[in-house]
């Protein structure tokens, strides 16, 4: 039901953990529906320098973690604000569509942890 | 591969597809027919009759075949229903039947008929005083799973029969899981009608039978040529049948010591898993559970994802019932039990069969050990890193 670049993110997560010092976070889903994901964000010059993600969560919600990651390092945080839902699910060869709905929340979690980032530095100023 | 989804099918047993072999090619005769080729599939279909009765302790002729285990369900609460709706229109379950059965339920329901869904508490069990307080003078119908599907929980059915028999009530049973696992007498359940199907006791799939007591009386759900009392008309599925008849006949032989095997089994596996990983709990009663069942939860992670791991190292399990793994809500049993969804999310199915040895268990829980350790270590529900 999985394609092999879903059950390649699942088994071999990219950027798994925390970053204690990140300069955005951002949390969604709810785990009473099965799935909660949190991505940190280093941001240097605007360019997202470093990204982590902690989920719980099905085989999709992980894959979508690693992934959006790996879309999203490297980026300015605004063109990192572009990466869609779809682009996660299309990047990984599509999902199921019961699981499009439900868990391809890490394009929400990368946003919210720009917003947090912008939010922050808003703060700053 | 592992197999530890015996709750979902079982593997066919070599002898009971030997068994049905020749009815394939050579013995390929209509039992409704007159020459010796139908006699011959008549005979076969009549010895596989006494085989499912004599598992059961049932008379060869209370046992009508059917397509399987949704189909009995279907043919016993409908056909209940149907047939005694003008005595009354209240049927009795329980909250964690099979969808054969709640589905069934929920249609009658939409079509005048009134259901009580009994609750089960924290172990997984019925209540015997909550059936009886439930019994109205309408009530033409109770019909309650003998052992579920996803924690494995045996019901009190033969209590309950004894409830059922004073007050001239039809009692049901859909004892799907538990034929072949445990004894399983008729008589002593006190039941009217009892369903089983051949794909959960190493036999083929797209066949089962439903018991009907002598004297109790069924609409028929289907209308055709009479076949099976014209209960169920259609032509035989003779080879289904006898290889249906064939299990229960190796189920009857084997069953005292299946029972001990796998049962020793289930106890190395609930005690490994328990002991050696932190905060993971059995969901369901412990004693009164079929002897293959092991069902699990483990704080921070979700079930699907430890599956995947478990299915990477060459073991097949189950988050809950292989029905519900499409639709993303949690299991129906779980939060019957009273459990929060997170919690629910996390829980793990086993089912021990055919073939499981002690180092298969072994092998078991030191994969579930390690795939919980990895998903708890990205989980953000897990802070004890």
């Amino acid at each position: 039901m999985y394609t092999e670049k879903v059950m390649d993110h699942f088994s071999n997560p990219r950027n798994v953990g925390e970053i204690p010092d990140a300069d955005g976070e951002g949390t969604v889903g709810n785990p009473t529906c099965g799935d909660l994901m949190t991505i940190y964000i280093k941001v240097k010059d605007d360019v997202i320098e470093d990204i982590k993600f902690k989920t719980f969560g099905c085989g999709a919600a992980i894959a979508t973690s690693s992934m959006v990651t790996e879309l999203a390092i490297g980026k300015t945080v605004d063109e990192a604000l572009q990466i869609s839902r779809n682009d996660v699910a299309d990047a990984l060869d599509g999902l199921p569509p019961v699981k499009m709905h439900c868990s391809n929340l890490a394009a929400d979690a990368l946003q919210a942890a720009i917003e947090d980032y912008k939010k922050k530095q808003a703060e700053k100023e | 591969m592992i197999y530890l989804d015996n709750s979902a099918t079982t593997p066919l047993d070599p002898e009971v597809f030997k068994s049905m072999e020749p009815y394939f090619l050579e013995e390929f005769g209509n039992a409704s027919t007159f020459y010796k080729l139908g006699r011959e599939a008549r005979k076969a279909l009549e010895i596989a009759r006494e085989n499912v009765a004599a598992l059961i302790g049932a008379n060869p002729q209370e046992i009508i075949f059917t397509s399987g285990g949704t189909e009995s369900d279907n043919m016993a609460i409908k056909g209940t229903a149907y047939r005694w709706k003008n005595k009354g229109k209240h049927i009795i379950t329980s909250v964690i039947e099979h969808p054969a059965v709640e589905e069934t339920c929920r249609y009658l329901e939409k079509n005048g008929f009134e259901v009580t869904y009994l609750p089960v508490y924290e172990e997984g069990l019925v209540r015997v005083e909550d059936v009886k307080e439930a019994i109205r003078d309408d009530t033409i119908l109770i019909t309650i799973m003998q052992a579920n599907n996803e924690i494995g929980t045996i019901q009190p059915i033969a209590e309950i029969g004894k409830i059922t028999s004073e007050k001239g009530i039809y009692f049901h049973t859909d004892a799907v899981q538990s034929v072949g696992k445990i004894p399983v007498k008729v008589e002593d359940l006190n039941v009217n009608l009892l369903s089983l199907s051949s794909h959960k006791l190493n036999g083929p799939k797209g066949v089962g039978a439903l018991y009907i007591k002598k004297g109790t009386i069924l609409e028929p759900l289907i209308h055709g040529g009479g076949h099976e009392r014209g209960l169920r008309p259609g032509t035989e599925n003779i080879p289904g049948i006898v290889g249906l008849g064939k299990a229960c006949e190796l189920a009857r032989t084997h069953l005292d010591e299946n029972i001990k095997q796998l049962t020793a089994l289930r106890e190395q596996l609930i005690a490994g898993v328990l002991g050696e990983i932190e905060e993971s709990y059995l969901n369901g009663d412990h004693e009164k559970r079929l002897p293959n069942n092991a069902h699990f939860r483990f704080s921070g992670i979700e079930g699907e994802s430890l599956v995947l791991h478990l299915d990477a190292k060459g073991i097949a399990a189950s988050t809950g019932s292989a029905c519900s793994s499409k639709s993303l809500e949690p299991s129906h049993v779980l939060m019957a039990l009273g459990m929060e969804e997170v919690d629910a999310h996390g829980s793990l199915r086993l089912s021990l069969g055919k073939n499981i040895t002690s180092d298969d268990v072994e092998f078991t829980i030191k994969a579930i050990k390690d795939s919980v350790n990895l998903l708890r270590s990205m989980s953000p529900l897990w802070n004890k890193n």
